[in-house]
């Protein structure tokens, strides 16, 4: 963890020192936190839904790009998160991201192995297909966007053996948002089709349900000044596996600009149970360097 | 009698000559010939804010003048907006942009510029240049200590015309 950490700060000093002398030339479109941040599936958004917006600061004939990395430390888990993530002319967005899902200690209880990890790779498309979140402020239509996220994790064996039925699957999402500036708030609201066990840590499809279902995904924060945006956000989850009861998760979080460079997420996060060990609650630190 | 007709000949001459040409309702003294066009409040372009507040936030008539002066001041330095403020009458955007401001704001202004489509016609104006003169606004309101939420108030009245704005 430690070693995580120093990692991540060394990241961060490295894009704050590039970034002072880049905002002097800076001819990037938008305004800040208008890309959103990186969410833990790569996507632009919150922490933990994908949002309408486009990530990054490009404007129509310009791309966006950024990296970010991710830290969930829960009781008896640890969840990282890095990826990168590319918003062309402000209408489509493309990310990828690696997704590790450490068991520690808790690995041994599972009867899987101390330290034992699963890893996801989510290759995610989004198109902004309707309105302006910022713009369209005489208007109550919000952003709409449509995405899909193909997810795959590399441990087959296991998610057969709790009850999963894959270890790939596609998730399908709308995902609709609205500035409102003039009351200084931000809302999304995002409906995901999915087969997707724990995001799809646990696998996809399972014992007690195989088919896609409909879930929700709010997420509503504000303005407090142009850099800082607080919120909260909630994600319903399927329950499609017979061992262990899945929750929704929830987080509450405050997302900083250092500038249109770095932004940096931290949150509390309520993941409930995963895996039969309760109440997964912690830390969520995330930060984002953009292009 | 005779000093009269003396002002009157003097007024004459004054009126006659270009430099000192008669203000109309569409341009001031001082400001480069324009096309005559009918002057009217909606050219603003947004409905003004019904109470106050915001308007005393912003620090009155004298506090949009500062803002917008600055804003300008701005504006002519920065390298990204350089193309489109280089030909433009600074006097006559001064005056029309605090016009704009303090109108929308609900202040005791009229609006006597174009509307927007009209007077950002042939700029050629890019998303990339409409946000950077938002930001340069936001930072000349940081600077005269204009509240975030009410900073966001004109920004939300600003933000649809982007539309009559932005042509490329």
């Amino acid at each position: 963890m430690f070693r995580r950490l120093a990692a991540v700060t060394g990241l961060w000093l490295a894009f704050t020192a590039g970034s002072a002398a880049a905002q002097d030339t800076d001819r990037s479109g938008k305004l800040l936190l208008t890309g959103g941040v990186s969410s833990v599936e790569g996507a632009g958004g919150g922490g933990l839904a994908p949002w309408a917006l486009i990530t990054g600061y490009g404007s129509p004939g310009q791309v966006g790009a950024n990296v970010h990395a991710t830290v969930v430390d829960l009781p008896d888990y640890q969840f990282r998160s890095g990826g990168i993530a590319l918003g062309l002319q402000d209408r489509l967005e493309l990310s990828y991201a690696r997704q590790t899902f450490d068991t520690g200690a808790t690995g041994a209880s599972l009867g899987l192995g101390q330290g034992f990890t699963f890893r996801q790779d989510v290759l995610g498309a989004k198109l902004r297909v309707l309105g302006d979140a910022v713009y369209d402020q005489d208007r109550w239509t919000p952003q709409v966007a449509i995405g899909a996220q193909w997810k795959s994790n590399n441990q087959p064996g296991v998610i057969a053996a709790i009850g999963g039925r894959d270890h790939e699957g596609v998730d399908y999402y709308v995902a609709a948002t609205k500035i409102l500036l003039d009351h200084s708030v931000l809302l999304n609201g995002t409906v995901r089709a999915t087969r997707a066990n724990q995001g799809g840590l646990l696998g996809f499809g399972g014992d007690r349900n195989d088919d896609y279902s409909l879930q929700f995904e709010g997420s509503a924060g504000v303005l407090l000044n142009k850099r800082l945006l607080v919120g909260a956000e909630y994600r319903t989850k399927p329950d499609n596996l017979g061992f262990a009861r899945e929750d929704d998760w929830l987080d509450l979080f405050a997302a900083y600009a250092v500038n249109k460079n770095l932004s940096i997420t931290a949150a509390y996060a309520d993941l409930g149970d995963i895996a039969t060990f309760e109440d997964q609650r912690g830390l969520y630190l995330s930060i984002q360097a953009g292009f | 009698m005779r000093s009269t007709f003396a002002f009157t000949l003097g007024a004459l001459l004054v009126l006659a000559s270009p430099a000192f040409a008669q203000p109309t309702p569409w341009a001031q003294p001082g400001e480069t010939a324009i096309d005559p066009y009918a002057v009217d409040n909606a050219n603003a372009g947004a409905e003004p804010l019904a109470e106050g507040a915001v308007f005393e936030a912003f620090g009155g008539v004298e506090g949009v003048s500062r803002i917008i002066d600055d804003l300008v001041d701005r504006s002519v330095i920065d390298p990204r907006l350089e193309e489109i403020f280089k030909p433009t009458d600074l006097v006559r955007l001064r005056r029309t942009l605090k016009e704009q401001v303090c109108f929308i704001l609900g202040g005791p202004c009229a609006y006597t510029g174009r509307d927007m489509a009209s007077s950002h016609k042939d700029l050629g104006v890019t998303t990339a240049e409409f946000n950077a003169l938002v930001e340069n606004l936001q930072g000349a309101m940081d600077a005269a200590g204009v509240p975030f939420r009410a900073q966001n108030r004109l920004l939300a009245k600003l933000a649809p015309m982007k539309g009559d704005v932005v042509e490329r």
